[in-house]
């Protein structure tokens, strides 16, 4: 017998809003009679947009119908924003907690949430996007790859449990775990690089004169030297070198550690600095 | 709340006459049967009658007779010795339907190499014996069929499938489980091999299996040990258990008679009532031999979980071939080789009936039932004010 918590029973034996709401805002159908679970979800909403009333009938364990029964009673109030934040976590959450096996009931709750929100945004009714990955349940790598990277699921048991994904006959497991290693093994996320708008030649050298001026010309001067701009042509910032800089031997490793290295910073990386004789 | 127990192919109440005649080997009379003093020696006595008794209920002689911990081990023991004692042949014949403890050994016997043949079953449970012969080759090691099936009751024609394996000298196991107690067996008439029964099925208590061997049959034994069993199952006897497995089959074999006029009408008494009050319910099995105390009824558009819960809310206790009452995602194995549709397969509720049972007992389920069943239809969505949605 599953360990259920006394308030899935008490959503499993007196459920709250069972029914269907005549001319919903929202109304979603999901899960089959062939996968053991089904949901139809409806919801109406007040003058200001809030969810009025929302109402369910489902086909079910007693998850299942405690799941649905939390969900119409969470987002009761809610705006339409506020339900779409809703996870499948929260509703396992309301009712103390689902076994382990049963996270997928929770999950059925969240997706007839998602579904009935699009209807009422008037968002056509879609193809699962993806590749089916479990024949057995129809699952899909995108469905998968949501449940584990929202609810951080690393087996495929935890998947089963989720998704039902791998469920039936396991001939999926294989791809499941291909799924689980890919996103596992994707290196934590590098910020982007910061979008340059695109410069005209004005532009372009008009902003490496005053990076020049302000940012590399001071830090040279300081060791009593500096450069000129002698030119652009492209991508090539002619420049001499003038005073210390003229006269030092690691003349080159300031023009392009510091110099270049600045101007690709702040300006564009296809810079590239020259130096012509004096 | 007292229970109404109709889950009786999960495990049966120990007889109170079980009970008190194992009592006194859990105290007073300890000795180990293997002992050469005295004091082993009466329960080792004691061991002996009890293997004669067991061997009765099944007309076997006691030699034939040797004990294991549970059902899974005999039935384990009878194929993997059949395989070992055959190391030529690379082939087992099952069906569809099997208990796990032989369908998942096979199912793993296949990854090891072994072709494995699942016989199919037809809509009602009945075996497919065309399929069956067609199967039988020189290469069989073993065929294993169960006797009769733990969900739906039916009853295999064992004998006729042991006879025809028997022509062909392949060995023949029946996991009889179920059947042993409830269906008179004389397997003295029949070609079968090796026979695999548990204690807790029968009203002795849990960790008590027993394995037909008959006699000459080429034997390597699964668990090695001591001398015990002679040489057959390692291992210090269970004999409380043993002593009091002995009672159980001699209380069966009086019961016998019980079971097949009592026990009978009992279950037809609840089959036909359910069946008369709830709309959109059908027997699985219906139409096939089947077990006297067995019955699997499937409910459509409902889901058997929380039919089973709302029924333990009147303290009854059934069964369900649902996926969601066994943390599999699949409805029984055994309705889908029947080709019972998901829309009944996961509304299946078993119930399995003793001598024990009452008419009160069935009074009860046919009065709750009714309603527990309208309840859960009025929240589905494939079910439209009393009748089933044309698409669902």
């Amino acid at each position: 017998m599953w360990e259920y918590t006394d308030k899935v029973k008490e959503h499993f034996l007196n459920p709250k809003n069972v029914g269907e709401i005549e001319n919903p805002d929202g109304v979603a159908e999901i899960g089959s009679i062939a996968c053991g679970d089904a949901l139809k979800l409806t919801f109406k909403l007040d003058e200001n947009k809030r969810i009025k009333e929302a109402k369910f009938k489902t086909f079910g364990c007693a998850s299942a119908i405690a799941s649905a029964s939390a969900l119409t009673e969470l987002i009761k109030g809610m705006t339409i924003e506020e339900a779409m934040k809703i996870t499948n976590q929260d509703i396992a959450d309301s009712l103390g907690g689902l076994p382990p096996e049963k996270m997928h009931c929770s999950v059925l709750g969240q997706e007839a949430l998602e579904k009935a929100i699009e209807y009422y945004r008037g968002v056509p009714s879609t193809v699962k996007e993806g590749e089916v990955i479990c024949e057995c349940f129809g699952i899909t790598d995108k469905e998968i790859e949501k449940a584990v990277t929202e609810n951080h699921l690393t087996t495929i048991e935890e998947i089963t449990n989720y998704t039902k994904a791998g469920g039936g006959c396991k001939k999926c497991h294989d791809k499941i775990q291909k799924i689980i290693d890919t996103i596992y093994s994707q290196p934590a996320t590098e910020p982007e690089p910061k979008e340059r708008p695109k410069l005209t030649n004005i532009q372009k050298i008009r902003l490496i004169e005053e990076t020049i001026e302000r940012e590399i010309r001071p830090s040279l001067k300081h060791d009593g030297g500096d450069i000129d701009l002698v030119d652009i042509i492209g991508n090539r910032v002619i420049v001499a070198t003038r005073g210390a800089c003229a006269v030092c031997p690691a003349s080159q490793q300031t023009l392009k550690g510091f110099v270049e290295s600045k101007l690709r910073e702040l300006i564009s990386p296809e810079l590239v600095v020259e130096e012509v004789p004096q | 709340m007292k229970a109404t127990y109709l889950d009786n192919n999960a495990t049966t109440r120990v007889a109170p006459e079980v009970l008190e005649e194992m009592l006194p080997y859990f105290s007073d009379l300890y000795g180990n049967p293997s002992s050469m003093h005295s004091f082993g020696g009466q329960v080792a006595k004691k061991l002996n009658d009890a293997r004669q008794k067991i061997a009765d209920l099944i007309n076997a002689s006691p030699d034939e007779i040797i004990f294991t911990s549970c059902g899974t081990e005999s039935d384990n023991t009878a194929i993997l010795s059949a395989l070992a004692v055959n190391p030529d042949k690379r082939h087992i014949i099952t069906s569809r339907v099997e208990h796990p403890a032989v369908k998942s050994l096979c199912e793993h016997l296949q990854e090891k190499g072994y072709r494995v043949t699942m016989l199919d079953v037809d809509s009602k449970g009945n075996l497919d014996m065309e399929q069956y012969e067609k199967s039988l080759s020189t290469d069989t090691a073993v065929v294993s069929l169960m006797w009769a099936n733990n969900e739906t009751g039916v009853i295999f024609p064992v004998e006729k499938a042991a006879a025809l394996a028997h022509e062909k000298d392949i060995l023949f196991h029946t996991d009889a489980v179920q059947a042993v107690g409830k269906i008179p067996i004389n397997i003295k008439e029949t070609a079968i091999s090796m026979l695999s029964f548990s204690g807790h099925k029968i009203h002795a208590q849990k960790g008590i299996g027993i394995l037909y061997l008959r006699r000459g049959t080429k034997f390597l034994p699964f668990m090695i040990g001591g001398h015990q069993e002679k040489g057959r199952r390692g291992g210090t006897e269970n004999t409380p258990s043993i002593i009091g497995l002995g009672k159980a089959c001699e209380l069966a074999a009086l019961n016998l008679q019980n079971e097949n006029t009592k026990v009978i009408s009992l279950r037809d008494r609840l089959e036909n009532e359910i069946l008369k009050r709830i709309p959109n319910s059908k027997v699985n099995g219906g139409g096939a031999p089947r077990l006297p105390n067995t019955t699997n009824i499937s409910f459509e558009f409902v889901e058997g979980e929380s039919i089973l819960l709302l029924m333990d809310e009147y303290g009854i206790c059934a069964s369900s071939g649902s996926a969601c009452t066994s943390g599999s995602l699949q409805p029984s194995h055994v309705l889908r080789a029947m080709g019972v549709p998901y829309t009944m397969a996961h509304g299946s509720v078993r119930f399995s009936l003793s001598i024990y049972n009452t008419d009160k007992d069935i009074d009860l389920v046919i009065e709750k039932l009714p309603p527990i069943i309208a309840r859960l239809r009025a929240m589905s969505p494939y079910w439209n004010q009393g009748t089933a949605c044309e698409n669902a």
